[in-house]
């Protein structure tokens, strides 16, 4: 079985295999695994509504993924995603409702804005464990925290009650052709500055200087260090890009989707979420892209499943975590195959 | 690896036109067949939930009992043309499932919580066919209708009954999140409070959060151990770990002076050590099943109050103070009842903010 | 005569690659049997064959005259077979007797019977003189020691052939000397061994008779009685091999580099080298003699700034150099071949090329405003590969996937090609074979020829002996004595290693030096 054949068929398998355990815990629990995938198909493609939605939703998957993957492929887990999230969320929506600036300077700056809030939440872990050897993972659990609550407060403060205002017009990434077309989804420019962060990413860490340093660091901080690379220069560089993609994860939240930030009672998730699509997508720029896009279908695409199915919500929860669960675990199939070619090999 | 990346893009690609092809299609046929159960007497309605979701053992899980109960009187069902509830997982969420409850053609869709105030005030102005209740926030559009409640006037008597009950004069206060709704818990419990005896000292605790039991219960420990006798909790199901720590309590020692304060429903249940010892002292209740089928009569009379705030308080039953097991002795119970004669009668203004507070304490 | 192991046409292929072709191995019974080939010439392929671990796509093995198939490495246990890994299989922080019995503890009335089986241990290794202490925990003994739970484990499991995998690889002297009085031992308790080896030396030493294999192929066994360290070369690299490389008469030029009362220290703190002083010329090749741990890595480390200097002063060209950042130090003109290739000298999840850029990725042409130029990138790759006759697939294969030679090669191009003034080359021939090794040392002495320094530190004394101009000792962080290669002998050397200076002759020769 040739290499490439075997990468695309093994999602595919992991994908189909996952539905069938999914299906078969619906017909034990009494609903119909037809009408629910019917509903979890509608609730993805069933309309250009639910098209926009879904594209919305991969959004700051596809961001907050490439946040986790460019840290991890420079040797780094960052789990404060999260956090960095909500901070880039909070400073978009700040810069978006505080100041008056022609559109052309107004999207750009509240954009800035996300990723450096974003990127000075993580430049925090990563001075600390270039300096000091902390661990980042403890650190930037603890800094997702703080950042909840303290822009919990400073939402309060500011607005005075649980929701700021809107932002203005000239920083949303709203467009109206495409709510003309999906039907007033929320679908908005966002996806562009998504796809081109994966881009210019993936230039990053394949073709420039920086990622060849920032890769070789991941790969072996010795050789590097031999090589005459600053390795803990490269640490908080790469934390700090990591924390800017997720800052423009927020940015995507505050400016497209909700046009506005509000107080918050717990964690996104988008960003632990993003941990996952990483892994999806082998912490690959170009495979995150397939990693998002699994996993915001599937978590948008499953609201309609008790909408339409009327099957629990646990229920739907257990279904969508089983399939990613089988995706994640594609390794499984790869020794399967493996071992199918293997006993080939030998008769 | 570069080939394999390109073969699953491709791959993928093509999958999603198919997909999107295929999609199409199916809209065609789900248009046609979209009418169902519009002739019906009585008015379909459905919720979407705030985050704290539908078994919250509060806020949504009222609301969504008061749509069952009013569902199951008049012989509806639950689904399309009945009543029904969609879960929202983030805030993410409730744009789409307000979307979906409006293209399933329900005649009333309810959202509960001030989370919910900007997506519905968005979906409003998409949607001008549909109407829609916010509960615990106001929106001004024509198809959308406020309801409000004056939390502070239920929590004002639990403050009086807190403060002519305990024994340490020492009462605890245990919020959620810092909004706008639990700072009216707050201000009302404690001008109660200082309105029987203003050296009572009340701890106030922010837990930051709706559903943290442990929370809860580490904020309760933290003030009976202090000495309060008394807590009143504002916090949906983060209060559940106040109730587990005044039960332990009691468990351990049946001679313990602990008491809770329920909120939103009648909490009693929760407060239960044995047959003989429950440690609910009261609940400030806040009728939303009352408000929802408020907005259903009027509705259904032809009259929904779209771009109306309905704010309801004790003078139009819509807050009060649970009187369930008898915990609230004889003497409380007639004291709070001449407060609640002059809060109904206008006499007495409740402050439902800090500032309002503070001037109400210095006179 | 009876053969215990017969292992006749194993072919074994991996997709494209045919890594045993025909090959016949016969195992006299009582024997010590040398499996002699170049790294990656197929000898642990071979032997995972026989234990079990491959599956031979051709050929049959016969155990005892009996024809058998070995499915798995119980099977092989079962048939008397144990493997001596060269990677020691142990539980650090379990006994002795814990790790051998792991996977078939003797249990008596449902608990694990530690003291029959540490018995029946210390009856084993009392038999073959083995002196292991069945009670101790495997982290507190030493490398040797290890390797001997390792034959215990076989022998206590019933092993009558053992396989030894490059079994000196990481032994000390003495060490290996003791291993080949046990190997003797277990010859004459009537135990069949298959010695997996590169090294000739040891060969000629303990073998009875060795097969050479080549690229896959099998050349044939010989009695070692009737053949010579040459010969063997030879037959294992496939032409005539030199053991001591030629060189032309060394002509130093003027001083280069100077090492000024350099005292550094370790990472608790303790200092390490402790007021060194060292100078080389242009066009000479300084060896640095010494046992393992008398500060040679700290003074590389210092040298090129991944240590801190306390104190003294390092020049290159005049130029202070002290202290400075390692890349300012590359830059000014220091090329290091470093000891641990794995830890230091590779990014093994980097291509070739991406290797051979790892040190001037940086500027141009290699990269441009920061972009790199993966086009120019692989063309140095594909000189490199062809100039110093690295064996791989292509440019674009991983380095974890080259053999150990073929890695060192890399670093070795990549390192001359920068041009440097001083080399310093660690350990350039650890774990190599004589070919790899023989190629080494000759662009070793063709940068010395080319007005380059060298900086040679090694612990093998025959590679410091055949390589160096001048030889300096290092002892407890000091050079004690200098001396030249041409008039000094490995007596000398030893002694001088062990820290005892003055003898006669090298009295008049440090006296002269520091007349100098």
């Amino acid at each position: 079985m040739s290499k490439s054949l075997r990468n695309v068929l093994i999602p595919i398998l992991a994908v189909i295999l996952g539905l069938i355990v999914g299906a078969i815990i619906m017909l034990i629990s009494g609903y119909s695994p037809i009408l629910g995938y019917t509903a979890l198909w509608n609730g993805i493609f069933g309309d250009l509504y639910t098209i926009g939605e879904t594209i919305r939703q991969i959004t700051p998957y596809l961001l907050a993924g490439l946040a986790v993957a460019f840290a991890f492929k420079t040797g780094l887990f960052n789990i404060g995603v999260e956090g960095q999230l909500i901070v880039g969320w909070f400073a978009a929506a700040y810069v978006g409702f505080s100041f008056e600036l022609p559109m052309y300077l107004h999207i750009p700056l509240a954009i800035l804005a996300a990723g450096l809030a974003g990127g000075l939440w993580a430049f925090v872990p990563g001075i600390l464990k270039a300096r000091l050897g902390v661990n980042e993972v403890v650190v930037t659990i603890m800094m997702n925290y703080i950042a909840l609550h303290i822009t919990n407060a400073l939402i309060r403060a500011i607005a005075g009650k649980d929701t700021s205002e809107r932002i203005h017009e000239t920083a949303s990434l709203r467009n109206t052709f495409f709510e003309e077309i999906t039907d007033y989804s929320r679908l908005h420019n966002g996806i562009f500055l998504a796809l081109i962060a994966v881009v210019v990413i993936w230039f990053i860490l394949e073709k420039t200087t920086l990622g060849f340093e920032l890769k070789a660091v991941g790969f072996n901080q010795d050789a590097s260090k031999y090589a005459g690379m600053n390795v803990k220069k490269n640490i908080v560089i790469s934390m700090v890009i990591s924390g800017f993609l997720a800052g423009l994860a927020g940015a995507t939240e505050a400016l497209g989707t909700f046009e506005y930030v509000s107080t918050k009672g717990g964690m996104t998730g988008i960003g632990f979420d993003g941990i996952a699509v990483a892994i999806l997508g082998a912490n690959n720029p170009l495979g995150v892209i397939f990693g998002a896009t699994l996993f915001g279908a599937l978590k948008y695409g499953s609201l309609n499943m008790p909408n339409e199915a009327g099957i629990p919500e646990e229920m739907v929860s257990i279904i969508i975590a089983i399939i990613i669960f089988f995706v994640a675990c594609g390794f499984i199939f790869q020794l399967f195959l493996d071992k199918l070619s293997k006993k080939k090999e030998v008769k | 690896m570069k080939k394999s990346i390109l073969s699953i893009l491709s791959l993928l690609l093509v999958l999603g036109f198919v997909l999107v092809g295929c999609g199409k299609k199916e809209d065609d046929k789900q248009g046609a067949s979209n009418n169902e159960g519009a002739n019906n007497d009585a008015i379909s309605i459905a919720m979407v939930t705030d985050t704290g979701g539908v078994d919250d053992k509060s806020f949504n899980q009222l609301a969504w009992e008061g749509l069952k109960a009013y569902g199951e009187e008049n012989g509806l069902e639950k689904g399309d043309g009945g009543y029904d509830y969609l879960q929202s997982n983030t805030d993410a969420d409730y744009v789409p499932n307000l979307n979906s409850l409006v293209r399933r053609d329900f005649d009333l869709i309810v959202a509960t919580g001030f989370m919910l105030a900007e997506p519905i005030a968005e979906i409003a102005d998409q949607k001008k066919d549909a109407k829609f209740v916010i509960i615990d926030s106001e929106v001004q559009k024509d198809n959308v209708a406020s309801v409000m409640f004056k939390e502070q006037e239920a929590s004002f008597l639990a403050g009086v009954a807190a403060a002519l009950q305990t024994k340490t004069k020492k009462l605890g206060f245990v919020g959620g999140m810092e909004s706008d709704v639990i700072e009216r818990f707050e201000t009302g419990f404690r001008a109660g409070v200082a309105s029987v005896d203003p050296s009572i000292e009340v701890m106030i605790n922010y837990t930051g959060s709706f559903g943290s039991p442990e929370l809860g219960k580490a904020a309760a420990n933290q003030m009976y151990t202090a000495g309060a006798d008394i807590i009143f909790h504002a916090s949906g199901g983060t209060g559940n770990g106040v109730f587990t720590e005044a039960v332990e309590r009691k468990t351990a020692d049946p001679n313990a002076d602990v008491w809770v304060i329920g909120v939103d429903s009648d909490q009693y249940h929760l407060g239960k050590v044995n047959d003989d010892t429950n440690i609910t002292l009261t609940s400030a209740l806040k009728r939303i099943d009352v408000a929802i089928n408020d907005v259903i009569k009027l509705t259904k009379e032809g009259n929904f109050p779209g771009g109306n705030t309905t704010t309801l308080g004790l003078a139009e039953d819509g807050v009060g103070l649970a009187e369930t097991g008898g915990n609230l002795t004889a003497e409380t119970l007639a004291t709070v009842n001449e407060w609640k004669e002059k809060i109904v009668n206008g006499d007495l203004t409740v402050p439902g903010t800090y500032e309002e507070l503070k001037s109400f304490e210095e006179q | 005569m009876e053969h215990v192991i017969e292992m006749l046409n194993i072919r074994k292929v991996f997709g494209n690659f045919v890594a045993n072709d025909n090959i016949t191995l016969q195992v006299k019974k009582g024997e010590i049997h040398a499996l002699l080939g170049e790294n990656g010439a197929g000898k642990s392929t071979l032997m995972n064959v026989l234990f079990g671990l491959y599956q031979p796509d051709g050929g049959e093995i016969r155990v005892k005259g009996k024809s058998v198939n070995i499915t798995d490495p119980n099977v092989a246990n079962d048939l008397g077979i144990g493997m001596v890994h060269q990677h020691f299989m142990l539980v650090d922080n379990f006994t002795v007797t814990e790790n051998i019995i792991l996977g078939s503890e003797p249990t008596k009335r449902g608990s694990i019977d530690i003291k029959t089986a540490s018995e029946e241990i210390a009856r084993i290794s009392k038999n073959y003189g083995l002196d292991v202490d069945p009670y101790a925990v495997i982290s507190d003994i030493s490398v040797g020691m290890q390797q001997r739970v390792e034959i215990l484990k076989t022998l206590y499991r019933g092993a009558e052939i053992l396989i030894f995998d490059e079994p000196t690889a990481t032994l000390t002297p003495q060490e290996i000397t003791e291993l080949i009085q046990i190997m003797k031992r277990l010859i004459e308790e009537g135990k069949s061994i298959i010695l997996i080896t590169h090294k000739l030396k040891e060969i000629m030493e303990v073998a009875d008779r060795v097969t050479v294999i080549r690229r896959g192929k099998g050349i044939g066994t010989v009695n070692v009685s009737e053949t010579n360290p040459t010969e063997l070369a030879s037959l294992m690299v496939g032409r005539d091999v030199e053991f001591t490389t030629e060189k032309r008469q060394s002509n130093p030029k003027e001083e280069v580099f100077r090492i000024s009362d350099l005292l550094v220290k370790d990472y608790r703190g303790v200092e390490k080298i402790k007021g060194l002083n060292l100078s080389i010329r242009r066009g000479e090749i300084l060896g640095i003699a010494g046992v393992d741990g008398n500060g040679q890595t700290e003074l590389i480390e210092a040298i090129t700034g991944l240590r801190k200097v306390e104190s003294g002063s390092i020049t290159l060209n005049n130029k202070d150099i002290t202290n400075l950042r390692p890349r300012k130090i590359t830059e000014s003109g220091i090329g290091h071949i470093p000891q641990d290739r794995h830890k230091h000298g590779l990014v093994l999840n980097y291509s070739v090329g991406e290797n051979v850029a790892l040190q001037s990725y940086y500027h141009a042409p290699y990269s441009k405003a920061g972009v790199l130029n993966y086009k120019v990138i692989y063309e140095k790759a594909r000189e490199i590969i062809s100039q110093y006759d690295v064996r791989t697939q292509s440019e674009y294969e991983l380095a974890r996937a080259l053999s150990g030679g073929n890695q060192q090669k890399v670093i070795i191009g990549r390192e001359v090609e920068r041009n440097p003034d001083l080399l310093i080359a660690a350990q350039p021939t650890r774990g190599l074979d004589v070919g790899a090794i023989e190629f080494i040392h000759k662009r070793l002495i063709e940068q010395r020829d080319n007005g380059k320094a060298v900086l040679l530190i090694s612990f093998e004394l025959d590679e410091i002996l055949n390589v160096s101009d001048r030889i300096a000792v290092i002892f407890e962080g000091e050079i004690i004595d200098i001396v030249d290669a041409k008039h000094t002998s490995e007596q000398e050397l030893g002694l001088l290693m062990a820290g005892q200076k003055l003898t006669k002759d090298s009295t008049v020769q440090s006296l002269q030096k520091e007349g100098e």
